[in-house]
């Protein structure tokens, strides 16, 4: 391989100064963060928030330290005087009547360590109303109303997989590159957006839906530049497939310890939309942004399915994915369909970004944490394939959560990610895929 | 400015337990990825099991100290096989993402509150590392020059560390000169050839891998010892990619670039740490807080490593025509 340095470096330095223009405009105050020790933990039960618990403090020995009740987001923190073993105990009387701490046990013995915030874990289900029996598989009508709740919460959860996977799919497919920097276009996304939405530059906070627009935008910009600036030069220099993988992975962990530097370890959620009452249809109960998350959710998924199919644009993305030296050769602008690609990509796994930060919470891990459910929706679905990506996202979704009726729901990804291994073993061509992408 | 620290630590760092846990997970990788061309994502996993199987024999099963490293080896292998068997004939890109997955599901399990009387949930496990220590020949005191040096457990661990290392090295030099190892380059270059000429590349590719892996689990080893505690989250995705970054940087297919990358990497690692701590404590970086100095080494890990592999993927020692990255 020859060097062709100069356009190169150009293009290395210019994306670097891109990165630094982005810290410009993310710079803003990092959350700030107490010193020294201190114990902290959020109170959720089905993704809402969950205000005015007691929880009290006391050192192991049971010296009193403090007492809160969690605030408006379901947080609490606790300053301790030093390092070592504290009681937290949840006053369960406090609970809202239809909920219950999984297992029971109101009493956390959490150690904190010198200089840390020790977070402390009280998982809360609902409880079944008075005179039902709790659920468990044996009560069949239970049992089905709860599948369904699940389902229900999977097919949120598939949705926005897909959001992501589409574009990770599709950047594939043109491209070669099987990018592991797509999770951070989802932090990214969520995160602009929490900028925006809490206010920035002293500017007021705006709503989330513009703030959600806006993160859209500067997102898909942001794909189009890393495109422009960075991967197409590559791709120009003839870098290899696997090159740009590991290289992707470099891109990864630059970007989320980026984001980390502004947005700091805590996690946090929207300003708005926060603690909704649950309205109830048929057997599922959600909270109505979760309805309207998922209308927007299908509606966008909709428009670009339908763009693919139907537009100039849309078929000539698909050729290239088919073909990028025969597309080329009928007259396709190969590089300019991959821009589009990149910046629509780029702009979904934002909205992706939002959706997640409105339904769980915002983390600058959330995209890391997400991004293997999506490479398991889009090799289910088959890489490469814009529409087996969606299937494949659904089919994952939906299984991640359904699968909670039978196993601990924190191993819940681990039954995706066997599902993950086994299509890959068995299928790896996926759903839609054809034969010859085989392994 | 506390320049004596940042000197001491970085000096530390050069021949410190990190360079040691690292560059074993590094001379692992460099077997997989330098010389054989298998994109295990998954050295992470291979290091817990390790560190799991010495600490859950000692602290659960009370189990004497050779029991757990041979559980801990022998969870190793194990882990390879199970890995290796359904995986090693998919395509690069596939394998890259089957072991990163294998990966998490074995840090999940190690982390679930289901699972919390055997491996200890989020906490993991400690206090395993006594009878360890109390091989140590060393008598208690002060080793080195001046403010350089370390205490008596650091050094015991440090020279068996060392020891370990530069074995694994020796191991690995002898058997890339033999004909096993002129196998596995060329399966690197061209797998289709080599099967051709009738070698079982199924077979090479597992024993390179359980190789690997082996060598890398006495990294996670050295972190329970040295650290007295594994905790799941240690053993993530990002150990990995350190140890990836360092095989870079010292050159693939080298016999000596993963040690040579282990100790540049820490040393440039520590330093820049302290250096920006002790700017932002000064007050020479007004708009940074000490909490932020962490996400921003690790960023400039993440653009190293994306100027290596564009600038110079064969590092410092390697042979630009041995990198197996534009293969395939």
């Amino acid at each position: 391989m020859t060097y062709k340095g100069a356009p190169l470096r150009r293009a290395v330095i210019a994306f670097t100064a891109f990165l630094g223009g982005l810290i410009f405009l993310l710079a803003s105050p990092a959350g700030a963060a107490a010193d020294g020790e201190g114990l902290r933990g959020t109170l959720r039960l089905q993704g809402q928030p969950v205000n005015g618990v007691k929880i009290v403090v006391t050192t192991e020995d049971g010296q009193p330290v403090k007492e809160v009740t969690t605030d408006a987001k379901g947080q609490w923190e606790v300053p301790v005087p030093k390092a070592g073993k504290y009681k937290v105990t949840l006053d369960v009387k406090t609970l809202p009547p239809n909920a219950q701490i999984r297992g029971g046990n109101p009493v956390r013995t959490p150690t904190v360590y010198e200089g840390n915030v020790s977070t402390v874990l009280f998982a809360l289900e609902p409880k079944a109303a008075a005179g039902q029996q709790p659920a468990d598989s044996s009560d069949g009508g239970q049992f089905w109303r709860r599948a369904a709740q699940l389902t229900f919460e999977g097919f949120n959860l598939g949705l926005i997989i897909a959001l992501a996977a589409l574009g990770l799919s599709l950047i594939y497919g043109t491209t070669g590159l099987t990018n592991f920097a797509h999770g951070e276009l989802v932090t990214l996304g969520a995160v602009v957006a929490w900028f925006f939405n809490t206010g920035i530059f002293g500017l007021a906070g705006m709503p989330l839906i513009p703030a959600a627009i806006l993160a859209v935008i500067v997102c898909g910009a942001f794909g189009y530049l890393q495109d422009r600036l960075f991967w197409g030069k590559l791709r120009k220099r003839g870098t290899g497939v696997i090159a740009m993988m590991i290289i992707s992975i470099g891109v990864a962990i630059l970007l989320r310890n980026l984001i980390q530097f502004f947005f700091g370890p805590q996690t946090e959620s929207f300003t708005e939309y926060n603690a909704q009452a649950g309205i109830t249809v048929g057997p599922i109960t959600a909270a109505p942004k979760n309805f309207w998350a998922m209308g927007i959710e299908l509606a966008v998924l909709i428009i670009v399915g339908l763009a693919l199919l139907k537009t100039r644009t849309g078929k000539a993305a698909r050729a290239v994915a088919d073909n990028p030296a025969l597309a080329a050769s009928s007259g396709i602008n190969v590089d300019r369909v991959i821009r589009i690609i990149w910046t629509v990509g780029g702009a979904i796994a934002a909205l992706a970004g939002v959706m997640l930060g409105l339904s769980q919470f915002l983390k600058f891990t959330m995209g890391q944490d997400i991004l293997l459910l999506v490479f398991a929706g889009v090799t289910l679905g088959g890489l490469g394939t814009a529409f087996g990506a969606l299937v494949g996202s659904l089919v994952v979704g939906v299984f991640i959560q359904v699968s909670t009726l039978w196993v601990p729901p924190e191993l819940k990804s681990v039954g995706a990610l066997a599902v993950l291994i086994i299509v890959l073993l068995f299928r790896p061509q996926g759903i839609l895929g054809r034969r010859e992408r085989i392994g | 400015m506390d320049w004596l620290t940042i000197l001491t630590t970085t000096v530390h760092a050069a021949i410190g337990w990190e360079a040691v846990v690292y560059g074993l997970a590094a001379i692992g990788v460099n077997i997989h990825f330098g010389y054989t061309g298998l994109l295990n994502f998954g050295q992470a996993a291979f290091m817990a099991v390790a560190g799991y199987g010495l600490a859950v024999m000692i602290t659960v099963f009370n189990a004497p100290f050779w029991v757990g490293i041979a559980v801990g080896l022998a969870g190793a292998v194990l882990l390879a096989l199970v890995l290796g068997a359904p995986t090693l004939r998919l395509r690069a890109d596939y394998l890259a993402i089957v072991t990163i997955a294998a990966a998490e599901i074995i840090r999940l399990i190690f982390r679930s509150v289901y699972f919390k009387d055997i491996f200890g949930g989020s906490d993991g496990r400690r206090g395993f590392n006594a009878d360890f220590y109390a091989m140590n020949p060393y008598p208690p005191g002060h080793y080195g020059i001046g403010p350089f040096g370390f205490n008596e457990r650091t050094m015991w661990l440090l020279t068996v560390g060392w020891s370990v290392v530069l074995l694994s090295c020796l191991v690995v030099y002898l058997l890339m000169k033999s004909p096993w190892g002129r196998v596995l380059k060329a399966i690197r270059e061209d797998e289709d050839a080599v099967r051709s000429l009738g070698k079982n590349v199924f077979a090479y590719k597992m024993q390179s891998l359980v190789l690997g892996g082996v060598i890398g689990c006495f990294g996670g080893f050295f972190y329970g010892l040295y650290n007295g505690s594994v905790q799941p989250d240690v053993f993530g995705t990002e150990m990995t990619f350190f140890a990836y970054t360092i095989v870079i940087l010292g050159g693939a297919a080298r016999v000596f670039g993963p040690v040579v990358g282990a100790m540049i990497f820490w040393v440039l690692f520590v330093f820049i740490g302290n250096l920006l701590a002790e700017l932002v404590a000064n007050g020479y970086i007004p708009f940074m807080t000490s909490i932020q100095v962490g996400p921003i080494r690790y960023a400039l890990v993440g653009l190293g490593f994306i100027l290596l592999l564009v600038y110079r993927p064969q590092g410092i020692f390697g042979d630009k025509r041995e990198i197996a990255i534009d293969a395939r």
